[in-house]
């Protein structure tokens, strides 16, 4: 029990922000909520014994995308008044029932199976962590990575053609 | 390369009962806090000294004395001016957002402090009646990684400071900071890498050990381009001369601390200092060696010397700039990071890849 703590502290703490996040009227809010949100998803990577992929989450997540998203929010002066839910209300049923029984199936699954061990992997220990994650990218995974980083370019290139399409002129 | 305190520490726990483990355990612990109180104190008391010391070179440069009232050549000016700032009134804008408002210079100066918890400050460790204290309070294996993540999340504290002040200087300077934090940590994270292809270690302290044994061992040497690239985002990322559009006065008053006065002026004034030696260690870390003496058979000088002296060039350096450089347009800042910073650092990642692939076989 007293080693589950810590699990508990991050998974609860990352929980209620998830909740916060869309519970809030303010958008500076949930942003904030948010942050909180992926401070303590990295704690959860700590306690998993991989610090890379919690650096890496605070670094990327907290660090570049949600300062970007908070930028957005500032510069549109969003104020949220309108009601919660506005025409998705069907979807967000059938969306959370559908989200709800795929965990329901998964608690259900480990309740009837073996337990999946909460230590890492036994292979990890032998090299670090980062050059665990890098060898296994660079080799197993290099096909799925390497599509992954064209979707991010054809999103790029979408973009620019998007915000210069209009005029059809640059600005140089 | 293993320490020595862990060395005897793990020794002790394989051959020791349960009742030894507990003490050991707990001169850790005390060891742990010993450390962590001395970096603490020793940092806060450098930041306050950093300011006195600001405006000493900045008098200098300018033919001038600088503070001489307070104390003997003016020493005592940091705790007057620490005095003055407490003593202040906090004033909140009628329409400010009070709680964020409030918090905003905490979310700034935490980042800048917790980042000292992986920095190495010398060498050896030393024990004192089986309690170890080690000169850095974490050797993380990721230990770059979490300063950059660290100097990242500050950039919170400037955002929502400017924001809940609910002025238009604020949220401008604001909004110039994160944008300018942005694309420089990008730059700063990119220079990194090289001296990570170099050493093979995200720890700190494994990139000192990989530098030992005489300045040439340096990676200043074979990373220049990175080093180079990493003092100016560095210095941009503290918002300081040429950099420091986000506070511009000319134009902006003060940027995101406009509406800020008294403690929590001093907080975000302080998260600067910070942030400035954290680069400065850092710098000294990655490119200078850290701890290491120029010279081998310079050793006789405590490491912990070497290091604060490399930390105090690299201050001196802010200083000098600001007394130098006058500030850049904005346009000119984001294309110089975007389009000059971030190729080159580019090109070195490639060039440090292929050249550390050919001579290693």
């Amino acid at each position: 029990m007293i080693q589950q703590l810590p699990f508990i502290y991050f998974g609860g703490m990352a929980l209620v922000c998830a909740i916060l996040v869309v519970v809030s009227r303010i958008a500076i809010y949930s942003a904030m909520a948010l942050l909180g949100m992926f401070v303590h998803v990295a704690g959860l990577f700590i306690l998993l014994d991989a610090p890379f992929l919690a650096g890496v989450q605070l670094l990327v997540y907290a660090g570049a995308i949600l300062v970007l998203y908070l930028f957005v929010v500032m510069l549109l002066n969003v104020h949220g008044r309108g009601p919660i839910l506005q025409r998705q209300t069907p979807w967000a049923i059938i969306l959370t029932l559908l989200a709800a029984g795929e965990m329901g199936y998964l608690v259900l699954k480990s309740h009837f199976y073996p337990k999946l061990p909460a230590i890492p992997h036994p292979s990890v220990p032998t090299l670090g962590n980062t050059e665990t994650i890098g060898m296994v990218l660079y080799t197993q995974y290099l096909f799925p990575f390497e599509v992954a980083s064209v979707v991010l370019l054809i999103a790029l290139v979408g973009a620019i053609v998007m915000a210069r399409g209009r005029g059809g002129v640059s600005q140089g | 390369m293993v320490r020595k305190g862990a060395i005897c520490a793990e020794g002790i726990v394989d051959n020791a009962d349960v009742n030894e483990k507990g003490w050991v355990l707990i001169n850790d612990l005390i060891g742990a806090l010993v450390v962590m109180l001395g970096v603490l104190f020793v940092v806060l008391t450098m930041i306050a000294y950093l300011t006195y010391l600001e405006r000493k070179v900045l008098g200098f440069m300018q033919d001038r004395l600088g503070p001489m009232e307070v104390g003997p050549w003016g020493l005592l000016q940091p705790l007057a001016d620490g005095i003055k700032l407490l003593s202040k009134e906090d004033i909140i804008p009628s329409e400010a957002n009070r709680a964020i408002f409030r918090i905003a210079p905490v979310i700034s100066l935490v980042p800048a402090i917790l980042a000292f918890s992986v920095i190495p400050f010398g060498h050896d460790s030393f024990g004192f009646q089986g309690v170890t204290l080690h000169p850095y309070i974490a050797d993380v294996n990721v230990g770059i990684l979490v300063i950059l993540a660290l100097s990242s999340i500050g950039a919170y504290g400037i955002l929502l400071g400017g924001w809940a002040s609910n002025s238009k200087y604020s949220i401008l300077g604001a909004l110039r900071s994160a944008a300018q934090v942005i694309s420089y940590e990008l730059t700063a994270g990119m220079s990194v890498i090289g001296v990570l292809i170099l050493s093979g270690s995200m720890s700190l302290v494994k990139i000192e050990d990989a530098q030992s044994g005489g300045f040439w061992h340096w990676y200043i040497f074979p990373q220049i381009v990175a080093f180079v690239i990493y003092l100016i985002s560095g210095i941009a990322e503290t918002n300081r001369t040429p950099f420091d559009l986000p506070e511009a006065e000319s134009e902006l008053v003060a940027g995101f601390f406009t509406e800020y006065s008294g403690m929590r002026f001093s907080l975000y004034y302080l998260a600067e200092y910070a942030n400035m030696i954290i680069v400065s260690s850092v710098a000294t870390i990655l490119f200078l060696g850290g701890w290491n003496p120029p010279l081998p058979s310079l050793g006789f000088i405590p490491p912990v010397i070497w290091f604060l002296l490399k930390v105090y060039f690299f201050l001196f350096f802010f200083f000098w700039i600001r007394a130098t450089l006058p500030r850049l347009r904005y346009d000119q800042l984001m294309r110089f990071g975007w389009k000059i910073m971030l190729p080159v650092s580019f090109a070195n990642i490639i060039v440090t890849g292929i050249a550390a692939y050919f001579l290693e076989r």
